[in-house]
């Protein structure tokens, strides 16, 4: 009997971190779908800069370029840091996620220093419609990665505290997922915005 | 500095109405009668326990149901006041101002915080029971909605007497809720309110897919469920795919008040276009999301009072998916006369008019499903019975909206008015009291007073068609919507004053429903079966009101109509075998979703006065509350098997 509760507990256990997971790719969904509406709001902006400055004066290639690179390369850390869990490996887990962490607060410092020298030459939110489109659009996603650095501090606590368990399996699985599609959002933005604002 | 003191309070509290003054001391009296009698019973503990932290999904939906119909109150008062300002021509009850306060706060409302809430009461209420679930996929998070939604909506109320109301139209439209027409706190309590509670409902939409999707009992193929869960799964999907935009478009809304962005504005190249698009996306699907839920009730009821199975049960379903689809295509319709060209206007009128072939495909079902049963004439019967004439009416004249030229006609008049009431009220209203009805003896184990529920129905029904068939007519003589007064010489007096009285008539009926649950209280006839309606699903087979385990042992299921199938059976054996208890796996309560959701209040109340550390400090709280939940590790719990054994015998259901 004792047998018996024991393993119809893991069985649930297992089952309820199946669920979570799945209904957090349902939550990237209505993410994309967040994302999307702003993207659309932006298109529909972008030339609207009420006859002033444009995005090709203040994007500089050197900065969106180097975040994009970071940014690129904390995907694949976590990737390492997921594949160290599967095998076990707590470690390096706890190491490739702090590492991945470091380098999202890098990618956020940049975004925010670049913020800082396009509204001190003179292109704020309220500017024209194309600022404010510009700003509202990069900083979601900024925002995002921020909220995600604290969310991946408190798991590696929680990991250092109690090891891999079938819990800190799947949050470490769900913030993954989490940082990959902040990515994906990422090179759509490093396209629809800097790329062809530029060229 | 007493000075300062006293113009502060003169523009942070609404001064200067009657009105108000009056809400003020209701309020205040409320507030200090609640805390007298709770203090007084010494029932503060109990609350804490029993409500405010708990995540059994009967009591969620109980609380969505209770905060619904306090909306529908005040909604409906709106209503009254409106009515009456209408009246007569060149009558002076409220001002212009006031008026465009209320017929803001009224629409927000009643599809908001009465329509929605009401629609998750029954989520809640019913599609775990339907699907043989102990629970939702998160319960957690369904305690976190449904504070979500109670301090969004409280928030909202808020600014009757605190700040002032928002006045610019349930949808806002911008240039006229930017901050050049729109300075005052108004407009960003409706940001915040909708916003907040809004976040809500996206998280119920994903919590009901998983549950339907992943809770099902043993057996039950997608092709088994019952109506009304699959209308939950085809309105949750609705609800993933639209909340995010409502999200975003609040969110811009405000970025163009607070930062001073120009988004929507005139100046700085904005487009308030881009606004209305956004707000259709969302507010179209909108109008699907509560009304396919009604239909799933509808479909329910038919079958259990024709005592039949429901004709035509895979294109109910078939129908409902489309809809869910097209739902997502249709909503220029709401601005053919901007100027959005010709071959735009053609593809939207189509897809509009096309929705109509799954709906009367649905009318059809349930027409059949009737034609030669065993109907019973009980109370849900009655409102699905009135629910259909009202329907074909709605649909008719939502047809003739949806042609393009023609609608440069009736755009923005009272025609307009009459019609979106005709489904909202025949259809989505009428369809949740149906569902109370029906479900009422579950939920709290007696049965409403037929009496009373005949004379709510009837003063509800002939109220309606007095109050909302002139407006029709007023529509084509030339009234447009959101006046607040006009002239003698226009002849629209005679048919205002109708429809002003058949309002208060469905006043009326109101009343005879807050009766009727009074007297349910005190003299209601017990459910002692479990199973008074003798139904065909899932929530029938356990006793009324369920344990809050629901089923002491999941139900096997082999097809459609899974209770009904058990019934037959044990007919069949005569002997009702006796299974086996085992632990049940539950969750413990939590006060986090409460305390979370008071932290979102003073954000967004923070916000809402542009008061920025009010506003960091309470999204610190919100951040606070998930991280001490992210740490929360034992948040489950086994029910022993004497104790469940304990339970069934003191509930134990008779026959
Ligand atoms: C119970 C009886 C009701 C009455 C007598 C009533 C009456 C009215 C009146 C007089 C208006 C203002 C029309 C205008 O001046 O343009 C209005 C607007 C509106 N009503 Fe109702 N209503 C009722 C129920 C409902 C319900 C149940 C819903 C939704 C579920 C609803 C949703 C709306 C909306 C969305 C508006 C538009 C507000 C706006 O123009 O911004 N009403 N109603
Ligand atoms: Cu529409």
């Amino acid at each position: 009997m004792a047998y018996a509760t024991a393993h119809h507990e893991e069985h649930h256990h297992e089952h309820d971190e199946e669920i979570k997971v799945m209904g957090f790719w349902i939550f990237l969904v209505t993410d994309c779908i967040l994302f999307g509406a702003l993207f659309a709001t932006y298109a529909v902006l972008v030339n609207h800069t009420a006859g002033g400055l444009t995005g090709k004066e203040f994007f500089e290639v050197p900065g969106f370029v180097s975040e994009t690179f970071i940014l690129l390369t904390s995907s694949f850390t976590s990737g390492l840091a997921v594949l160290s869990m599967h095998k076990g490996k707590i470690k390096p887990l706890i190491g490739w996620l702090i590492v991945t962490l470091l380098l999202g607060v890098c990618f956020v410092g940049l975004e925010i220093h670049e913020f800082q020298t396009m509204v001190h030459e003179g292109a704020t939110i309220s500017t024209s419609a194309f600022f404010t489109a510009f700003y509202t659009l990069v900083s979601t996603h900024g925002l995002h990665v921020s909220v995600g650095i604290i969310w991946m501090i408190s798991i590696t606590i929680q990991l250092k505290r109690y090891g891999i368990t079938s819990v800190t399996k799947r949050k470490v699985t769900i913030i993954s997922l989490y940082w990959h599609f902040l990515d994906a959002v990422w090179i759509f933005l490093y396209t629809v915005v800097y790329l062809m604002g530029v060229m | 500095m007493l000075d300062k003191l006293k113009d502060f309070s003169s523009h942070f509290f609404v001064t200067g109405e009657p009105m108000i003054y009056g809400a003020d001391v209701a309020i205040l009296l409320t507030l200090a009668g609640i805390i007298f009698v709770l203090t007084y019973l010494k029932k503060w503990k109990w609350l804490w326990r029993e409500w405010l932290t708990t995540v059994d999904h009967k009591k969620i939906g109980i609380m969505y149901m209770l905060s619904s119909l306090l909306m529908l109150f005040r909604g409906g008062v709106d209503a009254l006041l409106m009515r009456m300002q209408l009246a007569f021509p060149q009558w002076h009850f409220l001002d212009s101002n006031h008026y465009n306060e209320i017929f803001t706060t009224h629409g927000t409302i009643m599809i908001l915080f009465m329509a929605m809430p009401l629609m998750f009461a029954f989520f809640n209420i019913v599609v775990p029971l339907q699907i043989g679930a102990r629970d939702v996929a998160y319960p957690f998070l369904n305690a976190v909605s449904f504070w979500l939604f109670f301090f969004g909506a409280m928030l909202f109320n808020l600014s009757f007497v605190i700040g002032g109301s928002p006045d610019a139209g349930w949808l806002s439209y911008p240039p006229l809720s930017g901050m050049q027409f729109s300075p005052g706190p108004g407009q960003d309590f409706y940001i915040w309110g909708i916003q907040i509670s809004g976040i809500g409902s996206l998280a119920s939409g994903i919590n009901f897919i998983m549950t339907i999707l992943k809770m099902r009992a043993p057996g039950m193929k997608l092709m088994h469920m019952p109506l009304f869960t699959w209308s939950v799964l085809a309105s949750c999907i609705i609800i993933i795919f639209a909340f995010p935009v409502l999200t975003v478009t609040l969110a811009l809304l405000f970025i163009d008040r607070f930062f001073d962005g120009h988004l929507f504005t005139m100046t700085g190249g904005g487009n308030p276009m881009m606004y209305i698009n956004l707000i259709w996306m969302w507010g179209h699907p909108e109008v699907y999301i509560v009304v396919l839920p009604a239909f799933g009730i509808f479909s329910e009821i038919v079958a259990t009072f024709s005592q039949k199975k429901i004709f035509g049960y895979k294109s109910m379903v078939f129908s409902m998916m489309i809809i869910s689809v097209l739902s997502y295509f249709t909503w220029v319709h709401h601005f053919f006369t901007m100027g959005a060209g010709a071959n735009v206007n053609v593809f939207f009128a189509i897809t509009t008019m096309a929705i109509g072939i799954p709906t009367g495909v649905k009318v059809f079902n349930w027409l059949f499903t009737m034609f030669r049963g065993r109907i019973q004439m009980t109370q849900p019967m009655l409102w699905t019975i009135a629910f259909i004439p009202c329907f074909v009416v709605g649909g008719a004249t939502g047809v003739m909206l949806s042609a393009a030229p023609a609608d440069y006609q009736y755009h923005n008049s009272y025609f307009l008015v009459a019609h979106f009431h005709q489904v909202l009220i025949g259809g989505v209203v009428f369809g949740f009291f149906a569902g109370l009805y029906y479900w009422w003896p579950k939920m709290f184990g007696f049965k409403l007073n037929d009496r009373l529920g005949k004379w709510a129905f009837w003063t509800w029904n002939i109220g309606f068609y007095v109050c909302f068939m002139p407006q029709y007519a007023l529509g084509f003589m030339g009234m447009t919507r959101r006046i607040y007064t006009y002239d003698f010489d226009m002849g629209w007096g005679p048919l205002n004053v109708i429809s002003t009285v058949g309002a208060f008539f469905m006043g009326i009926g109101f009343i005879f429903q807050a009766w009727q649950i009074l007297h349910g209280i005190k003299y209601g006839e017990r459910d002692v079966t479990g199973d008074p309606w003798n139904g065909r699903t899932l929530e029938w087979s356990i006793p009324s009101p369920p344990p809050h385990y629901n089923f002491a042992v999941i139900p096997t299921v082999t097809g459609q109509d899974a209770w009904w199938t058990i019934k037959e059976e044990r007919k069949k054996k005569k002997a009702k075998e006796t299974a086996a208890f085992s632990p049940i796996h539950m969750p413990k309560n939590s006060g986090i979703p409460f305390i979370m959701s008071i932290f979102w209040f003073i954000a967004g109340f923070g916000l809402t006065f542009h008061w920025v550390w009010v506003a960091i400090f309470g999204l610190t709280g919100v951040g606070a509350c998930l991280l001490a939940r992210s740490f929360q590790y034992n948040s489950d719990y086994y029910i022993p098997v004497d104790e469940i054994q304990h339970t069934e015998d003191s509930v134990g259901r008779v026959g």
